[in-house]
């Protein structure tokens, strides 16, 4: 099966700086990925090179394996919604959708509808909440059926109930249009809780890839006595080291079982697991000499 | 603008009664489906009875999301909430209600599958097959019934939660290894 999203060697110089560079990345059809780094980590330019809103400047993107500037029929499959899900103002709910059904050569009144829920007609765009904002962008774009949705940044200016409703109703709609799913979001918590698979942008490439599930399973935290650091037995990387003037606290990546039994082993979440890989590498520093307050005397 | 307005909202009108109607013909087939061909060991649920068992999703307990909608149809089966026959959430309504992926609970259907313990049935829905629940389920009520006389008697004692939960699992040790002794 041609894959949702393809970028080779892909990369976007703006006036001055790359706002992404050398990124290589598949995505298959039918996963939920999310898309995590930094601000101007490079996922708006990635999600708009892969919406066909902007061109490369070296290497190449396939959408739905067809080059969206090249031919831009392949958009058609492809939903798209920037940050803050840019709207007509001055529009009504009512004009909004048919303004998108007119503009697309497919379109599905049920899921629309279904999505809308309460949401009034003759409501002015300008008048909705940011929640309802987003809830009617999710509709209009699930109407087209997309096979590809791009989501940059849904969960901005959405207080968590919010978010919670937001994910409801695109898991829904996904389960129900089967459509492969790019979120780029900072929140990590609903990124666990829907992504399979995780991409981390940083500095405009590609800092980690994986299966969030094969990601949490291979990582782990240790904790131990401070002491120079030989090789540990299952441990493939030492990702992040941390420590205090006692205390070493290691992230790894681990190969097999760790059964040393002077470290502790902890489980970790994504969210500190993706921390650590953004972090700059901070080596082990030759251990100061404990302060110790001077002795006083009390006569 | 006004003429606008007015053309679309008779359309959503039109709209929202293409909608109701469809619905209508949904239920008027899911309501026929109920009465005729079904098998013999299914129960198929009708729309209008909640589910049989209700997911919910510990988001700081480390273990992988399927694994926990796997564990939970286990702990039902092993206490007898749910029983063959019975037909687990859709995959959609497990969405809709925990906001999670889709694939995730397709994920956790088909590890209960290779286990044997639910079958799928194509577009009615994922069924228990096979229970997890001991003969001895029988004796639930009155074992269960003796234990609160226990546990307030333990409460009466100054015992709080975590020490009762201490003692019965180290009780529970111990008489398993005089067993295998």
């Amino acid at each position: 099966m041609t894959p949702a999203l393809d970028a080779r060697a892909l990369g976007k110089r703006f006036r001055r700086a790359w706002g992404l560079r050398d990124c290589t990345l598949t995505i298959p059809q039918g996963a939920i990925v999310g898309l995590a780094g930094p601000n101007a980590a490079g996922k708006s330019t990635l999600l708009a090179l892969a919406a066909g809103l902007l061109a490369p400047t070296e290497g190449s993107i396939a959408v739905l394996g067809c080059d969206p500037l090249r031919e831009p029929s392949v958009l058609a499959d492809v939903g798209f919604v920037p940050q803050g899900a840019p709207l007509y103002r001055s529009f009504t709910v009512g004009q909004a959708i048919e303004f998108a059904r007119r503009t697309n050569p497919r379109w599905d009144a049920m899921i629309v509808a279904s999505v809308l829920g309460r949401l009034g007609a003759r409501t002015k765009v300008g008048a909705l909440s940011a929640a309802e904002r987003t809830q009617l962008a999710l509709a209009l774009v699930l109407g087209k059926r997309p096979r590809l949705l791009l989501l940059d940044e849904p969960f901005g200016g959405l207080d968590p109930f919010a978010r919670r409703e937001f994910l409801k109703l695109l898991m829904d709609g996904v389960a129900e249009t089967s459509a492969t799913v790019v979120i780029a979001s900072h929140v990590m918590a609903e990124i666990e809780r829907v992504c399979d698979d995780i991409v981390l942008l940083a500095g405009g490439s590609v800092r980690l890839e994986g299966r969030v599930e094969s990601l949490l399973e291979s990582h782990r935290i240790l904790m131990g006595p401070r002491r120079p650091i030989g090789t540990i037995r299952g441990v493939r990387e030492i990702v992040r080291e941390r420590h205090s003037d006692r205390q070493l606290t290691l992230l790894v990546l681990s190969d097999g079982p760790i059964v040393d039994p002077s470290w502790t082993v902890e489980r970790v979440g994504l969210e500190e697991l993706l921390l650590a890989y953004l972090a700059p590498p901070e080596r082990l520093q030759p251990p100061k000499p404990p302060e110790r307050l001077p002795l006083q005397w009390h006569g | 603008m006004t003429r606008f307005c007015l053309g679309h909202e008779s359309s959503s009108q039109a709209l929202a009664a293409r909608v109701e109607s469809r619905r209508q013909v949904l239920r008027t087939l899911r309501y026929q489906d109920s009465f005729s061909g079904r098998e013999p060991h299914t129960r198929p649920r009708s729309r209008y009875h909640p589910p049989v068992i209700q997911f919910h999703l510990d988001p700081v307990s480390g273990v992988a999301t399927y694994l926990q909608i796997v564990q939970q149809v286990k702990e039902a089966l092993r206490l007898g909430t749910i029983e063959v026959g019975d037909q687990l959430p859709t995959v959609r309504e497990v969405v809709a209600d925990l906001a999670i992926n889709p694939n995730t609970v397709a994920k956790a259907y088909r590890s209960l599958e290779s286990e044997g313990l639910v079958v799928a049935r194509q577009g009615r829905g994922t069924f228990i097959s096979s229970t997890l629940a001991p003969p001895s389920l029988r004796h639930h009520d009155a074992l269960r019934a003796e234990l609160e006389l226990w546990l307030a008697s333990a409460v009466r004692a100054g015992l709080e939660d975590e020490s009762i939960r201490a003692l019965i699992s180290a009780t529970l040790r111990q008489t398993r290894s005089r067993r295998v002794a």
